[in-house]
């Protein structure tokens, strides 16, 4: 992974930084979301920004939000699936903060080498995002438009950390499962116990969790 | 008492009468003051010797004319306008006067009669034509301000004139004007101290060196008289109305100009904190005292040093332009000068003496109308030169060709030195006021025949705008400070009026352009330009007032767009229907944020508490609108009292309408981000 430069400069040896952009506008009414935040905003080295906290007037601060982008080398989108895509906030936030001469553009490096994924929510079951499903494409097809974005901006995509049916989750007692699995997905990350070659081209970064963890740190990059 | 009563009654009547008439039938008030002058002298002789005072008087209108329009001008336009001063000005006194004493040496008897003649018909009447142009919009076009510019110089240029024509006497008149010396000293010296009183016995002293025209006849006499005893320095210095009549001339030099570093240093630092004085008094009536002291105060120190008034004025005007009490100043006078200057063009028409002018008839209109052909070649001549478009050179050429007010003054003179004799006298003076009642016949003639030839010429380039809309915005409190910095952040031209002395000079510390001046006076507001103002922004602290002044706006000036601060929901309706376009509840938004600081302080989540505010908003003003058309239609049924009980049950209304709305508000807050029911999914793909 020549592209991770948190991996060349410190040899794997700090831990990564990792930064959660938070995006729910109806949070007391969240049943899988709370729970995650509630579990991981505390972390080490874990940095939680509820964007609609921050900004309810959708007045967001791009210089503040760009220095937070440089303190750290992974990026999270955490949402509810809205239509396919992220609640309004998360475009403004992309629309705002990504910009040229930052983001993208011969001089916008600031994100080359970072990692990205989106950590999400759905309401239909996993059955429903398929080629035969209801939804017809996959929960990795259908934020292709994030792919692309974090590609444009020279980030490292990492499939989605997705959970399906969440309006059933709590009463078929999923939640503290998903919970775990993103506690251990965020400190591996950290930690660099993910084997990210290997996650790369997985549909989701839930599917199976437990194979994507090696035991030691900067094993994962060694190949 | 009765007298004075039936004389003011009469000029009252034929300005209220004649003026609006002439208005509606397009001839500008300026030909309906004069041909009410010539209804009540000549043609009903309802009045009669007493319009040689009145117009002394009357002048003062003039004066204060100059005053204003210099409050118009900074130091800095008056600058920009210096080539055009001295040219423009300069080249039309020489050019016109030269003209006008060549032909005439060959008609006089002496040279230097013929030099006076042509100076004296050299200028044209300040008077008719600036009112003539402001009236019809035309002082910001180029040709107004090119007029206003030859003007300003033949003012300035009445004073070397004086000078010069005791210089000019000729010998055969001279024993009649030792004779005239000799009856000016008597007469004087029978003593009036007080000023009407100085200044008719000098007008009596001119009238006998006249060599006895009775103030009944000879138009001629009595306009000579009337503007001689105007400049009483001139002819009154036996009275001791002159600082200056005995000082050698680097002395008088002196004097001179001391007076005016007194107009001009005086105006600039002691004004100020007399008016902010003046002010803090809030009698509006003392304030107008202290404006028209400022004036008649100049005048008459102008007048003993032998200045002009209307230059000295205009010079205080000049210097007070950047002060924040100028519209206050010009609203203050503005009425004044306007009866003044009407009253000043009546006396003009009544002056004029029918018998004279039916004697010689075919004389003095054969002479008017050759000068008045003369200055307008020169006029048209000199627009080619300094190269005015098509529609500002004939308003240029048209609008000066006349004589004026200042001739009555240098014709009383010369026939006083014995520059020109009294029956010539007489001839010019009624050319002087034929010239000038035929003066609103030309502006008639430019918008009925130039104008429209002109307009229907594709090539005519469209006129510069030189001010864009701009927004007034009335009470710079809390509230309109804050309304003014966002407009001008946004790069809008704003002016700022506020009736608090204190506070405009508080704004004006911290740099906000802003104005002294009661925002509900409708003259106020013209001075501070509302026919160019787009948006009007009503911010004063006196709700009823508030009403009565967007009631005002909206009736005369129907296409601004009024923004109110409302202080409640009252008020908020009268100014709706009083036709604000935009209301503004002064506490609404503040009060809703303190709330939504307080929940978000009790750990709310900031964008529910943002939803919250939002739906609360649009609850609140959802109820307004309701309430409102129940409000109006009482409104017209009942008067206060009514009004009153209606807007307690309406309070008990919108207090049940709140509670009854209250367990509806979460859900609407919450419409769009509410999910979908548990299962909606599930059960149709099992």
């Amino acid at each position: 992974m020549s592209a991770d430069p948190a991996s060349q400069s410190f040899a794997g040896q700090e831990p990564r930084r990792i930064l959660v952009l938070f995006a729910h506008p109806s949070l007391d009414r969240s049943e899988a979301n709370a729970p995650m935040v509630a579990a991981a905003r505390d972390l080490e080295a874990v940095t939680y920004v509820d964007l609609y906290a921050e900004y309810p007037a959708f007045e967001i601060d791009i210089d503040r939000e760009q220095q937070l982008l440089l303190e750290h080398d992974v990026i999270c989108f955490q949402h509810p699936l809205y239509w396919y895509s992220t609640p309004a906030m998360l475009k403004e936030w992309q629309d705002l903060v990504l910009e040229h001469g930052f983001a993208y553009g011969s001089k916008g490096t600031a994100l080359q080498g970072k990692l990205f994924f989106s950590a999400t929510t759905a309401g239909g079951a996993e059955s429903a995002y398929s080629a035969r499903g209801e939804n017809h494409f996959t929960i990795r097809e259908l934020l292709h438009p994030l792919e692309q974005t974090a590609q444009l901006c020279g980030m490292i995509y990492l499939p989605p950390f997705a959970l399906f049916g969440a309006r059933t989750a709590v009463d078929d007692g999923r939640i503290a499962a998903h919970v775990a699995d993103w506690v251990r997905l965020l400190t591996a990350l950290r930690d660099r116990r993910l084997d990210i070659a290997r996650a790369l081209p997985r549909p989701r970064l839930n599917d199976n969790l437990e194979s994507l963890l090696t035991a030691a740190a900067a094993s994962e990059e060694e190949r | 008492m009765s007298g004075v009563l039936f004389q003011l009654f009469v000029y009252l009547c034929a300005a209220v009468i004649a003026v609006p008439l002439a208005k509606r039938l397009g001839l500008g008030s300026v030909l309906g003051y004069l041909i009410a002058g010539i209804v009540i002298g000549p043609v009903f002789h309802i009045v009669g010797s007493e319009t040689e005072q009145l117009q002394h008087f009357a002048e003062l209108g003039v004066v204060m004319m100059l005053f204003l329009v210099g409050l118009e001008l900074k130091p800095q336009l008056l600058w920009q306008m210096r080539a055009r001063l001295l040219g423009l000005g300069g080249l039309q006194v020489l050019a016109t006067a030269g003209g006008i004493a060549a032909i005439a040496v060959l008609l006089l008897d002496h040279w230097r009669t013929a030099v006076a003649t042509g100076l004296l018909l050299a200028l044209s009447s300040t008077a008719i034509v600036l009112q003539t142009l402001s009236e019809k919009g035309l002082m910001k076009t180029d040709g107004g301000r090119a007029g206003f510019a030859v003007l300003l110089f033949q003012d300035i240029a009445v004073i070397p004139m004086l000078a010069l024509i005791p210089l000019l006497a000729v010998p055969e008149i001279i024993e009649v004007a030792q004779h005239a010396a000799g009856a000016a000293v008597e007469a004087a010296s029978t003593g009036v101290a007080a000023a009407t009183g100085a200044a008719a016995t000098p007008g009596a002293a001119v009238e006998a060196a006249a060599t006895g025209i009775a103030a009944t006849t000879g138009a001629a006499g009595a306009a000579a008289a009337a503007e001689a005893a105007s400049h009483g320095a001139e002819s009154g210095h036996a009275a001791g109305l002159s600082l200056v009549a005995r000082l050698s001339g680097w002395r008088y030099a002196l004097v001179v100009l001391g007076a005016v570093a007194f107009v001009v240093l005086g105006g600039h630092f002691l004004s100020r904190p007399l008016f902010r004085f003046i002010a803090a008094s809030h009698l509006r009536e003392s304030f107008t005292a202290a404006a028209l002291l400022l004036v008649v105060g100049i005048a008459l120190l102008m007048t003993l040093v032998d200045l002009s008034p209307a230059l000295g004025t205009f010079l205080a005007g000049v210097v007070l332009a950047d002060s924040e009490f100028r519209h206050e100043l010009e609203s203050d006078i503005e009425p004044f000068k306007g009866l003044l200057l009407g009253l000043f063009f009546i006396t003009v028409g009544a002056g004029i003496d029918f018998a004279v002018l039916f004697g010689e008839l075919l004389t003095v209109l054969v002479l008017t109308l050759g000068v008045m052909a003369i200055k307008g070649l020169v006029l048209f001549g000199l627009g080619r030169l300094f190269r005015l478009r098509a529609a500002d050179h004939w308003l240029f050429a048209l609008s000066l060709a006349q004589a004026g007010e200042f001739g009555f003054v240098l014709l009383a003179f010369s026939t006083q030195n014995a520059v020109i004799p009294p029956e010539l006298g007489k001839l010019l003076s009624l050319v002087v006021a034929l010239s000038m009642l035929l003066t609103p016949v030309l502006f008639i003639g430019y918008d009925r025949l130039v104008l429209p030839r002109l307009r229907s010429g594709a090539d005519q380039p469209p006129d510069r705008i030189d001010e864009q809309g701009s927004v007034i915005i009335a009470g710079v409190g809390r509230f309109g400070q804050v309304v003014n910095r966002l407009l001008i952040a946004a790069g809008v031209k704003t002016v700022v009026l506020d009736h608090e002395a204190g506070i405009v000079e508080r704004m004006r510390q911290i740099g906000i352009r802003s104005y002294f001046g009661d925002a509900s006076r409708p003259d106020l507001l013209q001075a501070a330009g509302i026919e160019q103002a787009s948006a009007f922004v009503v911010a004063i602290d006196d709700r009823d007032r508030a009403v009565e002044l967007v009631a005002y706006l909206k009736r005369e000036y129907p296409r601004l767009f009024i923004v109110v601060r409302a202080f409640d929901v009252d008020n908020l309706y009268l100014l709706r229907t009083a036709g604000a376009d935009a209301t503004v509840r002064e506490v609404f938004e503040g009060s809703l944020d303190a709330a939504a600081a307080t929940l978000r302080g009790l750990g709310h989540h900031p964008f529910a508490v943002e939803k919250l505010k939002r739906a609360f908003r649009r609850h609140d003003e959802d109820t307004l609108d309701e309430l409102h058309a129940l409000w109006d239609r009482d409104l017209e049924l009942a008067k206060n009292r009514a009004l009153l009980e209606r807007v307690r049950a309406r309070t008990a209304a919108e207090l049940e309408i709140t509670a009854r709305d209250r367990s509806r508000l979460h859900d609407r807050t919450e419409r769009g981000w509410t999910p979908p029911p548990k299962g909606y999914r599930t059960t149709r793909e099992d």
